[in-house]
């Protein structure tokens, strides 16, 4: 599993990277692995809000489709358009070219409650640890 | 001989195990006077006389083996070739319920895709799915869809009241208990530059029937661009048998096409089971709710098929799936598809020229009876409004005495149609049949 350390983590294996008062956000390599092949990625429009932990995209893997979730809040300002054309850039590099959203941030105070890079590695090893998924 | 398999001491030990002592102490929560109520049932009987007595109440139905039929409404007497049993009767098809898995259901799944296709060739539109129950359920289904391809956020729902009132009622029970409304119909004389007019940024899909309930062809031009204008998607209720003579709905702008298809292969059934056509266009598929099955290729890349896109639905998404149905009407899809092979192209056109034709004649020809009158200037396929000089449901009485059953009474949907029936006709109905129709009517209108 690789984290990027530039990056912030949600316990539902989402991530999120501020710059400014924007963020972009994606799901975690962990998240990828455990999906396995993604075919789909339904993305927000540029224009809507979410408030922190709305469900914000659905991934669909061959296996399964699953919600994601906003890390922080904010009005997204940008899509990943790339992903319908190539949705697999998730599974090959989900902090970089498999990028979701790109938001503005509501409240840069809600990124308190995230995980760091070691936090968050230390949350997937003990949720494994007991069986989690 | 017994079918059930526990034994007494079986019994025994699950009583003992929950702690109750007979059986009968299971229905203890049973008001006492209702719990073992005396039901007073004859002695039973031999299965030769029960079939003869099973046998002799069926002749009390009136059936369409011996009666003329000129009611349609949404159920349609249309001509079944015997290849359509033939095909549904085999017994890798005639399960009781649908093995999906592609290890050992290439049969189905084959079918099941030969079936989307033509329903994607018939409606004129990219996808289509496994179907769902009947017309209804297809059509509440696609209200449901419009609402979730606009991500919840538009709310309202406008149809037309020339939608089939059962399906106009089916998609209000879908509804109820959540944030949705379904309006145009409120009025049933609205016309559909006033549903055009309904139209706005809260407003998910509009519905039409067409041709519609009452038997017209509506005139749709420029109403799609009017629907898309205002964000929303413009779904469309067709009759199948319509499309072989009519235009496909994806020709004029449909996102998302339904329709019953019972009339194709499949018999009256006493209403049902019967075959929800669905169709879409393929931006919308992973929106669109039901089964839907792909063809692919094997290890050894050899065609074969599959259910597709199956995480959509509830078994993975839970609360989340595009729909609450899981399952399809395989049957009645299987003898729709078998139906539309063997009528071809040429042959589903005649089936509907000839309904077409005869419909004409039969209008014509009752709408020279002295006191009956055709109602509307619109362009019909195979079913039209007649006003009548006597009440509907005392000409269809006395129809029946004549065994010709009558047109569908519309006072029982329509108040301001009380004094009309809606008459149908198809390629079953004989010229014979007609002109006794025609003679009949005379006779009762008369006198």
């Amino acid at each position: 599993m690789k984290v990027d350390a530039s990056c912030r983590y949600t316990e539902t294996h989402e991530w999120v990277r501020v710059e400014g008062n924007e963020a972009t956000a994606g799901i975690t390599d962990h998240a990828q692995e455990q999906l396995s092949d993604i075919v789909y990625v339904e993305l927000p429009e540029v224009g809507e809000t979410f408030a922190k932990g709305d469900a914000f995209a659905v991934v669909e893997s061959v296996k399964a489709a699953s919600d994601c979730y906003m890390p922080i809040g904010g009005e997204i300002i940008e899509v990943n358009e790339e992903l319908g054309e190539s949705p697999e850039l998730v599974n090959k590099d989900p902090y970089g070219a498999g990028w979701f959203i790109r938001f503005k941030v509501s409240d840069a105070s809600e990124l308190e409650d995230l995980m760091d890079a070691a936090a968050y590695e230390e949350f997937v090893a003990k949720e494994e640890a007991e069986g989690g998924h | 001989m017994s079918y059930i398999p526990h034994t007494e001491a079986d019994r025994a030990a699950m009583l003992a195990e929950i702690g109750v002592e007979t059986i009968a102490d299971l229905f203890l929560d049973v008001p006492e006077a209702v719990r073992f109520p005396e039901l007073r049932l004859p002695e039973p009987l031999s299965e030769m006389e029960i079939l003869r007595e099973l046998r002799e109440m069926s002749e009390r139905n009136t059936d369409l083996d011996h009666y003329a039929c000129f009611l349609g409404a949404g159920a349609y007497n249309h001509f079944i070739p015997s290849t359509v049993s033939h095909v549904t009767g085999r017994a890798e098809f005639y399960t009781a319920y649908t093995p999906y898995q592609p290890e050992i259901s290439q049969g189905t799944l084959q079918s099941i895709y030969e079936y989307q296709t033509m329903v994607c060739q018939l409606t004129g539109m990219e996808v289509a799915n496994a179907s769902h129950y009947d017309g209804a359920t297809s059509l509440a289904e696609a209200a449901l869809m419009a609402v979730s391809i606009s991500r919840g956020r538009r709310k309202k729902i406008v149809i037309s009241p020339l939608v089939h009132p059962e399906y106009r009622q089916t998609l209000r029970t879908y509804i109820r208990g959540t944030e949705l409304m379904v309006t145009g119909d409120e009025d049933l004389t609205r016309e559909l530059d006033d549903l055009k007019a309904m139209l706005d940024e809260n407003t998910a899909c509009l519905i039409i029937q067409n041709p519609n309930f009452l038997g017209q062809l509506e005139d749709v031009n420029g109403l799609a661009d009017a629907v898309h204008e205002a964000g929303a998607l413009f779904v469309v209720a067709v009759d199948p048998i319509s499309l072989a003579l009519f235009k496909p709905p994806g020709e004029y702008g449909a996102d998302i096409v339904v329709g019953e298809g019972q009339s194709l292969g499949n018999q009256l059934n006493f209403g049902g089971p019967y075959l929800g056509i669905f169709a879409c266009r393929e931006k919308y598929v992973r929106r669109m709710p039901g089964r839907l099955v792909g063809a692919t290729v094997d290890t050894e890349g050899r065609r074969g098929f599959v259910l597709t896109l199956t995480p959509r639905e509830q078994h993975i998404r839970r609360e989340k799936a595009t729909s609450n149905i899981c399952t399809n009407e395989a049957l009645c899809a299987l003898a729709a598809g078998a139906y539309l092979v063997t009528m071809g192209k040429h042959g589903l056109r005649k089936v509907a020229e000839l309904c077409y034709h005869k419909a004409h004649y039969a209008a014509q020809h009752i709408a020279e009876i002295p006191g009956f009158e055709l109602v509307g200037d619109r362009p019909f396929f195979k079913e039209f409004v007649v006003r009548c000089p006597k009440a509907p449901a005392e000409i269809n009485r006395r129809l029946l005495e004549r065994k010709i059953i009558g047109g569908y009474e519309l006072g029982r949907a329509y108040s301001h149609l009380a004094d009309c029936m809606l008459f149908c006709v198809t390629e079953m109905n004989t010229k014979e049949e007609i002109d006794h129709l025609v003679g009949a009517l005379r006779e009762i209108g008369g006198g």
